[in-house]
Parts: structure tokens; C-alpha cells; sequence
């Protein structure tokens, strides 16, 4: 479904410095209706890989097909369009969300944007915003309030119904969970998870937190210093990492079991 | 979690109500601002019903008494009379309207021009950024007032020439202003995410970056406006935009001149209503800028 094929990109530094390569070389294939998951420490590439695949950063090298059409080939109209199959849930549910527009406008603004392919008028686009925030948890008296009077886990669900509002069939999910309390991100995990399910979706998944991408993801790469260190299935990369990285990522995950936990005194 | 508690969602909590009503309590608590905007009340109250409740409504319309000229101040003439014999309380209090409808004209067409050459310079960068921001630093250097007296003398006197020529030199500040804003809004994650979505350029202004600058361009309107009117009455002064017998507090203080030293009242309440209109408009603006821009506090 999403084929990276040695992507590069390299920001160039002022004069004088040698710029960065915030990836190098790096590929990846998605299927359809799996959740990929990427690991990386801050700075490792990862963010720098979900702009070039959103387009919102043209790549230095490489190509990424989707759905076996190259992106880099498509008209600005094409690519336009495309945005609406492959879409995004930011990390900062508290940063994402348009402080002057209420819940329905931010929800509908895909709808607006999109109404060439998706063709809804006014009213059709309201009943499927109600519908949407319906599908994340949330209700109709939550329409016309503003992002500042929901919580950190009902503005990441507002985010979840905006990405969903055009039907998309790849989800980037820029660490969806890292900015919410650890009660809320477990209902956000069984939200996405239910959501994928039902909507046969293709998630993207894209964390530093190990747990999370477990109890998430079928595949799973490892990203150091814009380079894939290692890819796989993830139960073979959590039981048997292959990679130095990967056995020191393992490493430092906390343990699940209390028994076990280094913090735990013996009785 | 630390993250989560940094942020502090209790801030940003709470209807729109109580924020507007803690945006009312911060106001009210300095008094300069509710002198302020007892002042702008004043005013306002004036410029609308002006015309109606001065005493003599005649003299508003050019009407004259020869038999009564430069009386000192009285009850019946509460700011005396001038070399026509018109009660000069009447004739500032009509002049309210016009230098605030000027005023306000000004200040409105300056932050239309000044947001949509500040919002597309900031937003685009790069060499139409340079090419805008060179233009307004040109325009900046011109002394407002020779410009606003060059346009108005090429096209000739009265109310919307003096407006437009007013607000071609007003302009500039407020799309440096308008230009810093945007370029930091710009880099916001809501506007990323518009970007994602696929939104236009024009959308992305429109809707996600000019509603939430609106703050720091209401303020500086509101400081500017007694600016604005300061210029409007200099301009009615050396006898460019309103022609009598319409009554400006410029052109008042302009006919007062002669007559200063002997009939000092002719000339002082014009002053003092330039005076009030300034300062209100300028507590007001401070007022509002603790309530709205709370970063841009001393």
C-alpha cells in the first residue's frame, strides 16, 4: 500500500555548517490494513519521514509510492487530492486544533476542502460530523464548543474525527498518545484500535514508546539517526531484536511484571 | 504526565464566559482604562446624538449672530461665543462626529490595507516578503503628514479624500504589525495540519491564521484611533479636508488662531476635545491591550 524506496532528505545548514541528513537512505513497505509501527528516539527521522509522506516536505532523494502511484509525479491538483487518502493525527492534541473554531467547523473543514471528491452539501456534512465524533466517543452537545473547554483525550479525538472525515485509508499517527495522561492514552489505543477494525484502516504508527507500539503494532522499524536499523514482525523485534540499537531499546522498556520490576523489595 | 501538568489544561479550561469575564475584571482593574473608556462613551454618546441635544443647533449649520460675538463663557454659552457669535459648545460638541467617523475611517482602511500586505508577506516569505516589507519601509519614511497634504491637495479637499490620504501613510505599521504575527502563527501545528488536509493559501489565512491575530490589530486601532484623529483635526487646521461651515474640531482651533491671546476660549475647548479624544482612545487601548494581548504586558 505505502512503498518508501530509499528515502532521503537533507536540510541544508547555513553557510558554513554542513546542514543535516535527517534520513538516510531509508525504506519501508506498509500493507494494506496493517499498523506499522516506526521507533525512534527525538530526532531520529521520524517526524521528518511523516512530512515527506504527508508532502508537506518535498524529499532529497528516494520515492514513495502509494497505492503504486509515485507522489513526487502527481499535479498539485493530484496531490491535492491525494491528501485525503492519506491523512494524519498530530501528537499535541493541545497545539493541533484551531483555538477560534468549534469542534463542528474543525471536523467539517476536510469535508469543505475535499467537496470536489466527497460532494456534500451544508447539511450532509453536519449530520456526517455528528456521526463522526459519534464514531470517536464524543456527542452532539460537544459540536459547537471551542478546543480549549475539552480535554487533553477529547481533543485528540476531535483530531482522530478530522482525520476520518475524508475517508482516508492510511492514518500517520505522529504519536498520538505521548502528550495524554496514561489513563486517557489507553482509551485513545482502544479507540484507534477499534476504529481500525471497523474502518479497515492502515495505520502509520509513529512512537518513541515502546509499550505503545507493542500493544499496537503488527510490523515494526527501528530509526536511528535517519537510517532503519532494523524492521520486522513485532514480536520477533521485541523478543529477539537483532540489532544492537534494538537489543538496548528492549533493554531500557520497563518491565510489565511487578514481580520483576527493579523497584519491587523484596517482602 | 509533567508534560501534561506544564501545560496546564486549567488554563486553558473554562467557557468563553468566564474567560471574557476575567478579560472584564483585569480591565476594571486598572482605573485608567475605565477613565478610558468613560471617556470613548463620552464621545461616542456625543458624535451620535450631537446634533440633536446642543443648544444651539443653528450655529451647527452655519447659522450666525453678529449682535453676540465673543462672549466670554456663560450659562448661556457655556464655552462662550466666537467671532461669529456661535456658541462654541454647540460647535464642538457637533464636530464629535466627524472627527471620529474620520478617525475611525481611517484607522479601518489602514488595518484592511496594512493586514492583507502584512498577512501575504509574512505568509509567502522570500522575495515577496522583501519586495512587500521594502515598500511599506518606503512608505514609512514619508512624513504622513506632507503626504496626507500632497494627496489631498491633488485631490482636493474634503472627507474621503482626506481619509484615503490619511490612511496611505497610516497603513505601513499596521502590516509590520500584522507580518510579525502571521509569520509566527504560521508555523503553528493547526496550520500544519490545514496544510495537511490540503487547504488553499487563501484558506489557510483566512481561516486559520487572520481569526486568531485578531487581538494585537483590535489594540493597535484602538491606540492609533486617537492618533488618527489628532491627524484628521491637524489636517482641518492648516485648512485641507473639512470646509466650513461643517464644524472640525481642527479647523475650530484653526479660525481660533487669530483671536488667541484676547478670546482664549475660542481656541482652548476645540484643544481640550482633540486632547480628551487622544487620551481616551489611548487609556482605552491600553485597557484593551492587558485584556486581549496579556504577553504584551509592561
Amino acid at each position: 500500500m505505502l512503498e518508501i524506496r530509499g528515502l532521503s532528505k537533507h536540510y541544508p545548514g547555513r553557510r558554513g555548517s554542513k546542514g543535516v541528513d535527517a534520513l538516510k537512505d531509508v525504506s519501508l513497505s506498509i500493507t494494506k490494513r496493517e499498523s506499522f509501527g516506526l521507533v525512534g528516539e527525538s530526532g531520529s527521522g521520524k517526524t521528518t519521514l511523516t512530512r515527506c509522506v504527508l508532502g508537506l516536505e518535498p524529499p532529497t532523494a528516494g520515492s514513495i509510492i502509494f497505492d503504486g502511484v509515485d507522489l513526487a509525479s502527481l499535479s498539485p491538483a493530484a496531490m491535492r487530492a491525494m491528501r485525503a487518502r492519506i491523512q494524519i493525527v498530530f501528537q499535541d492534541p493541545y497545539a493541533s486544533l484551531n483555538p477560534r473554531m468549534t469542534a463542528h467547523d474543525i471536523v467539517a473543514e476536510p469535508m469543505i476542502v475535499h467537496r470536489d471528491t466527497l460532494r456534500l452539501d451544508r447539511r450532509q456534512r453536519s449530520d456526517r460530523v455528528v456521526e463522526l465524533l459519534d464514531l470517536v466517543g464524543l456527542g452532539e452537545q460537544h459540536l459547537h464548543r471551542f478546543p480549549h473547554e475539552f480535554s487533553g483525550g477529547q481533543r485528540q479525538r476531535i483530531g482522530i474525527a478530522r482525520a476520518l472525515s475524508v475517508n482516508p485509508e492510511l492514518l500517520v499517527l505522529d504519536e498520538p498518545t505521548s502528550a495524554l495522561d496514561v489513563s486517557v492514552q489507553a482509551q485513545v489505543l482502544n479507540l484507534l484500535h477499534a476504529l481500525q477494525e471497523r474502518l479497515h484502516l492502515t495505520y502509520l504508527f509513529i512512537s518513541h514508546d515502546l509499550g505503545v507500539i507493542r500493544y499496537v503494532c503488527d510490523r515494526v522499524a527501528l530509526i536511528y539517526r535517519g537510517e532503519i536499523v532494523e524492521q520486522g514482525p513485532a514480536g520477533d523485534i521485541f523478543d529477539r531484536p537483532g540489532s544492537d540499537y534494538g537489543r538496548m531499546l528492549i533493554a531500557a522498556m520497563p518491565e510489565p511484571d511487578p514481580d520483576r520490576s527493579p523497584f519491587r523489595t523484596p517482602a | 504526565m509533567s508534560a501534561l501538568a506544564e501545560r496546564g489544561p486549567a488554563s486553558k479550561l473554562g467557557s468563553r464566559w468566564t474567560n471574557w469575564r476575567r478579560g472584564l475584571y483585569r480591565f476594571r482593574q486598572s482605573w485608567l482604562s475605565v477613565i478610558g473608556l468613560a471617556i470613548v462613551v463620552l464621545l461616542l454618546f456625543a458624535a451620535v446624538a450631537g446634533p440633536w441635544i446642543v443648544p444651539y443647533p443653528e450655529h451647527v449649520t452655519g447659522g450666525i449672530n453678529t449682535g453676540m460675538r465673543f462672549r466670554p463663557p456663560s450659562w448661556a454659552f457655556p464655552f462662550g461665543t466666537n467671532e461669529l457669535g456661535q456658541d462654541v459648545f454647540s460647535l464642538v460638541v457637533a464636530g464629535t462626529r466627524v472627527s471620529l467617523l474620520a478617525g475611525l475611517a481611517v484607522v479601518v482602511v489602514a488595518a484592511l490595507i496594512g493586514t492583507a500586505i502584512g498577512a501575504i508577506a509574512g505568509y509567502r516569505g522570500g522575495w515577496i516578503d522583501d519586495a512587500l516589507m521594502r515598500f511599506t519601509d518606503l512608505m514609512l519614511t514619508l512624513p504622513s503628514l506632507i503626504l496626507a497634504m500632497a494627496i489631498a491637495a491633488a485631490l482636493g479637499p474634503g472627507i474621503p479624500n482626506m481619509v484615503f490620504a490619511i490612511s496611505m501613510s497610516w497603513w505601513p505599521g499596521f502590516a509590520r504589525l500584522v507580518r510579525g504575527e502571521v509569520m509566527a502563527k504560521k508555523e503553528e501545528v493547526y496550520v500544519q495540519a490545514a496544510r495537511a488536509i490540503g487547504a488553499g493559501t487563501t484558506r489557510i489565512i483566512v481561516r486559520h491564521i487572520l481569526p486568531n491575530i485578531v487581538s494585537p490589530v483590535i489594540v493597535k486601532m484602538s491606540l492609533d484611533m486617537g492618533f488618527a484623529i489628532l491627524t484628521v483635526a491637524s489636517l482641518g487646521f492648516v485648512g485641507i479636508g473639512v470646509k466650513p461651515p461643517t464644524p472640525e474640531w481642527g479647523s475650530l482651533l484653526s479660525l481660533a488662531r487669530g483671536y488667541l491671546p484676547d478670546y482664549w476660549w475660542t481656541a482652548i475647548f476645540p484643544g481640550c476635545a482633540i486632547f480628551l479624544a487622544v487620551f481616551g482612545f489611548n487609556l482605552l487601548g491600553d485597557g484593551l491591550r492587558d485584556v486581549m494581548d496579556p504577553r504584551a504586558r509592561r
